[in-house]
């Protein structure tokens, strides 16, 4: 018997994937590059789905308009975070790097919720529904799949086809030689953050369709994308990119056969078994 | 072209060079031979900046590589083949030469400097979309060399080419160095395998423990009594 449900359950997980992926990329690229770790990289996201919010609802700026400001501003962010914050500590036993960022987003949750409040905020755009047979669809996380697409795939393109792409590739594999090619290793460090929080931003403007944002909404997707992440090898962005779909698959099918919080059950079980089975990632090298 | 004035550099609390002055001057290939540990790759490293020597000066076509930031040497024109090669290993041949032509004026000049590369060695065109890090030595070695002259440089430094090679591979690095002279580049070359570097070097300087011992034409230093007993083995 064909399970339409089932079927928009698949259609659905593979929807999440795209968005799971682009926020894994973003993580997976700063670590890949500069060998640290994020914490607070969902945070960025929130401060990035705040200031659409922000522009959108308080100073009337067209969504494109807002969405434009805020991957600007959260790349930014990425600098501002990289330079006065990672780069002091750099050299340092690398659990001082997730301090370090680990504490930024303590500060991030804390500032948004002084200049935010605690309430749950939305654009108040109602997005249609697909319809397609006798499933449905919603219109946000097709664009939003789309998008993170379209934005993994531009990535894929900068990092193989120019020479800027190719140094943060090269940097990774061997920092010392870098200025023997003409690279200054700070400022590829600055543009890769720059990259990064961009990707946090881009991801910021999908999920603020689909999301309410509040000060703790970091929270919600934060470790998923951290579990992504190692489940594909961390710094390994095509891994990262396949263990996205795969997770999505594990909540949103397991949601349907189950419940909707089994889905997140069984994919967290999956990925503990995963540890055990390839501590380095289903992907690694 | 090249004048390294009484450097002593060192890592930490050791000491590898003291005092240490050579020259190259233009179209020349010149040698630094020495025993294992002389400092003889520290040198070069001075010289492109990867560490900073602790006193002394290296100046380069008359500027002074104190005032220039590491990541610009390459742009005086000095390129390094590193030691160990130091390829990018997970990029593919041709990404590791783009990555030797990264400086903006090396750029406008990457298609007609690839061409040369390829010419020079032709295995380089065939494995140009293969990951470097699954070559062999000696194509390694061929790959490490065009990426440093993708850059332009008219100052070539190479650091033990021919270490971790086959002997009949070391013979081939060697005749390639021979090759690169004569296509006019100057050369400063480090080598452990004296016997054989004397042999493409116009003059060379010996390094001991940080110091230059003795210096002289090629054909000198290779009928030396010293560097026969100590070095040669004869």
């Amino acid at each position: 018997m064909f399970d339409s449900f089932l079927l928009e359950s698949i259609i659905n997980g593979l929807l999440l994937g795209g968005v799971l992926a682009l926020l894994a990329l973003g993580l997976n690229l700063i670590f890949g590059v500069i060998d640290v770790v994020w914490i607070c990289y969902a945070e960025l996201v929130m401060i990035g789905m705040y200031a659409i919010y922000w522009l959108y609802i308080f100073y009337g700026v067209p969504l494109p308009g807002a969405v434009i400001a805020a991957v600007l501003a959260v790349a930014l962010l990425g600098v501002l975070l990289h330079r006065f914050v990672i780069e002091p500590v750099l050299g340092t036993a690398p659990i001082n790097q997730l301090l370090v960022t680990g504490g930024v987003l303590f500060f991030l949750q804390a500032a948004a919720t002084l200049a935010f409040g605690i309430e749950f905020r939305n654009l108040g755009i109602r997005m249609p529904l697909v319809e397609f047979g006798d499933m449905f669809f919603s219109f946000a996380r097709i664009l939003a799949f789309i998008t993170a697409l379209v934005g993994v795939f531009l990535l894929w393109l900068f990092l193989t086809r120019t020479y800027l792409g190719t140094a943060i590739r090269a940097i990774s594999q061997d920092r010392e030689i870098m200025p023997l090619m003409g690279v200054d290793p700070r400022r590829i460090y600055l543009i890769t953050s720059a990259i990064g929080g961009g990707m946090a931003g881009m991801a910021a403007s999908l999920l603020v369709l689909q999301y309410d944002v509040h000060p703790a909404i970091g929270l919600s997707f934060g470790p998923i994308t951290f579990m992504v992440c190692v489940m594909g090898g961390l710094g390994n962005m095509l891994g990262g990119f396949i263990a996205a779909f795969i997770f999505a698959q594990f909540i949103s099918v397991g949601g349907y056969l189950f419940q909707i919080e089994w889905g997140y059950v069984i994919a967290f079980c999956f990925f503990i078994a995963m540890m055990f089975i390839r501590p380095k990632g289903l992907f690694s090298r | 072209m090249l004048e390294v004035r009484n450097i002593s550099a060192g890592y930490g609390s050791f000491r590898a060079l003291f005092g240490v002055s050579i020259e190259v001057r233009a179209g020349e290939a010149v040698g630094v031979i020495g025993p294992n540990g002389a400092g003889k790759t520290t040198l070069l490293r001075v010289i492109s900046k990867i560490i900073s020597p602790e006193s002394g000066q290296v100046m380069m076509q008359g500027q002074d590589l104190r005032q220039v930031a590491a990541h610009r040497v390459v742009e005086m024109g000095i390129a390094h083949v590193p030691e160990h090669r130091r390829l990018f290993p997970r990029l593919t041949v041709e990404e590791n030469l783009r990555m030797g032509a990264f400086h903006p004026a090396a750029r406008r000049r990457f298609a007609e400097r690839l061409d040369f590369v390829y010419e020079l060695f032709p295995r380089m065109k065939e494995r140009r979309d293969q990951l470097a890090g699954t070559m062999s030595g000696g194509e390694q070695q061929m790959c490490a060399i065009g990426r440093a002259l993708m850059s332009g440089p008219k100052l070539l430094l190479m650091d033990e080419p021919s270490a971790g090679l086959a002997p009949v591979i070391v013979q081939q690095v060697f005749d390639l160095v021979r090759r690169i002279r004569a296509e006019g580049y100057t050369v400063l070359i480090v080598e452990q395998n004296i016997q054989q570097v004397l042999q493409v070097v116009d003059r060379a300087y010996l390094l001991e423990v940080g110091t230059i011992k003795q210096s002289g034409n090629a054909a000198d230093l290779l009928a030396s009594p010293e560097i026969r007993r100590a070095y040669l083995g004869i």
